[in-house]
């Protein structure tokens, strides 16, 4: 049984224990909560470290509310935030100011590695935030709850299409790197590599042609232009208390650090 | 009366000139199940298109009571359902439960009603334990169901499917005969599954180079070995068809559901 379960938790994309009164939450609740944690985080300004406790506290809370495990979080973490930080690590050897380290050929100045701390504070608790939405919510839920966040519906059905043919161009791009791979290709230099942009407009041409039938499929189930209208959400008692407690903890924090 | 489907001097060219379908006859009663036969390039599909106004083109045409013009295009589209072959080109939402309301929705009916309707079709299909499952966690027998199960929920009065049973393997191919026997519908296939037609459809016809060129009890069709070779068409090798009784229709079959129309 366990197995299974965490089979199905992984094609959802969830971690956790779904039935954790995170997982159960309205995805309304949950973006507004988190990403209201993101934006005091990215607000921010350096040396202000507590407001940055408070965000990493509340994120680790919601972590242990849901039952997401480290290891859930730090694989899904360490996709993206190597990227952002890759940018932030060569600010201490350009910003200028304060004290002065002397590192052999190159000099680290203490206001570069200030914002450098920041920065990284901040990305942390963002991809931390998103990466909790994700393992807490389905991708179909969170549309959903953007769609009911009035979110334009022209955005929500382009999100909605790239999740439901990510998958299906995935393994597109998978059979065809098998053919090139079963006839020997094996590209040594640049110039071999051609093939790939063979490949690649390939791929468009599919992607291009499934996109005209998926439309003849919607129309002949009398599409007219408009998505149907999702199921209305409602939003309960712990929705509201959750987002609550959310801004009542951090919004004053922000609000003295600007004071300070 | 009205009758399913009325074709007759049916022609389309494409785009670039080359002709589809060059003059179909055909006529379906309410009831029937036809089975539609031909080579790659035939025009199946094509054909299969004009009877839910996704193509336009000339003669004449009545499909389910209505005459098929881009007037009649929402309404004709409701009472015709289409299983398209590739089922990720059918199935584009999210989830399972989207993918079935979006027909009934697009009919403006209430959400109760598409409810009733989801859980409906689903269980038609022996598909109601995925319905909040995504459509690509799913097999491929069971999204070709998931993909019947859409055009079911809209309770359409023909069901046209093209090439049920591609790409599925000899269990999920069953399971899909299983689940096609007991409906209801006038059905017509696209198909050159020679044996799925000898047992679901009392009636073949054979489409050519864009043109009707047999139409007949399929028994008496598919025994026709010179005339499938002709169209490049084969029973598999060995198959008796002796052995292959027509599946029971349900009771009152055509004559009901003519009736009912």
């Amino acid at each position: 049984m366990g197995g299974l379960c965490n089979h199905s938790l992984e094609l959802t994309g969830l971690a956790g224990n779904p039935a954790s009164p995170v997982h159960r939450l309205d995805p309304r609740a949950k973006i507004v909560g988190l990403v209201s944690i993101t934006i005091v985080a990215v607000s921010t300004p350096p040396r202000h470290w507590p407001v940055y406790v408070a965000c990493a506290t509340a994120l680790a809370a919601v972590a242990m509310l849901g039952r997401v495990g480290v290891g859930d979080i730090w694989r899904r973490t360490r996709v993206v935030l190597p990227l952002i930080l890759f940018v932030a690590i060569f600010v201490p050897f350009l910003r200028t100011g304060g004290a002065v380290y002397d590192l052999g050929p190159i000099k680290v100045h203490e206001a570069g590695l200030l914002v450098l701390a920041a920065v990284a504070a901040k990305a942390t608790i963002g991809t931390l935030s998103a990466v909790l939405l994700g393992t807490t919510t389905t991708f179909p839920a969170v549309l959903h709850g953007l769609e009911a966040m009035r979110l334009p519906r022209t955005f929500v059905l382009i999100a909605a299409f790239m999740y439901r043919y990510l998958f299906v161009i995935v393994e597109e791009v998978a059979r065809m790197r098998q053919a090139l791979a079963s006839r020997g290709y094996r590209p040594r230099n640049a110039l071999q590599a051609g093939a790939l942009g063979r490949v690649a407009t390939a791929l468009f041409l599919r992607s291009y042609s499934r996109g005209e039938r998926v439309y003849l499929a919607m129309l002949s189930r009398g599409y007219r232009g408009a998505m149907p209208q999702a199921v209305p959400l409602s939003l309960g008692r712990a929705d509201i208390v959750f987002v609550g407690v959310v801004l009542a903890s951090l919004v004053p924090l922000r609000l003295l650090a600007e004071l300070a | 009366m009205s009758c399913a489907v009325h074709a007759s001097g049916l022609r389309y060219d494409y785009p670039s000139g080359h002709p589809a379908l060059r003059g179909v006859d055909l006529h379906v009663e309410h009831g029937e199940r036809v089975a539609v036969l031909g080579p790659n390039g035939a025009g199946k599909t094509t054909l299969m298109l004009h009877l839910n106004g996704l193509m336009l083109g000339e003669g004449a045409l009545e499909v389910a009571g209505l005459e098929v013009s881009s007037g009649t295009l929402h309404d004709l589209r409701i009472r015709v359902g289409v299983v398209f072959q590739d089922p990720d080109d059918q199935l584009f939402m999210p989830t399972v439960r989207e993918d079935v309301a979006f027909g009934p929705l697009n009919m403006g009916l209430d959400r109760p009603a598409v409810d009733e309707r989801v859980r409906e079709a689903l269980a038609a299909v022996r598909m109601a334990h995925v319905i909040d499952r995504a459509p690509y966690q799913l097999s491929m027998g069971e999204r070709r169901r998931v993909a019947l199960a859409t055009v079911l929920a809209m309770r359409p009065r023909l069901l046209v499917l093209d090439e049920p049973s591609a790409n599925l393997d000899p269990r999920a191919r069953r399971g899909l005969l299983d689940i096609l026997e007991p409906i209801e519908r006038t059905m017509l296939f696209t198909t050159h599954d020679l044996p799925l037609a000898a047992e679901l459809c009392e009636r073949a016809v054979i489409l050519a180079a864009g043109r009707v060129v047999a139409d007949g009890p399929t028994a008496e069709v598919l025994a026709d070995s010179a005339l499938l070779a002709a169209h490049d068409l084969e029973l598999p090798a060995g198959f008796d068809l002796s052995g292959v009784a027509l599946r029971p229709r349900p009771e009152g079959g055509a004559a009901a559901l003519a009736a009912r129309s």
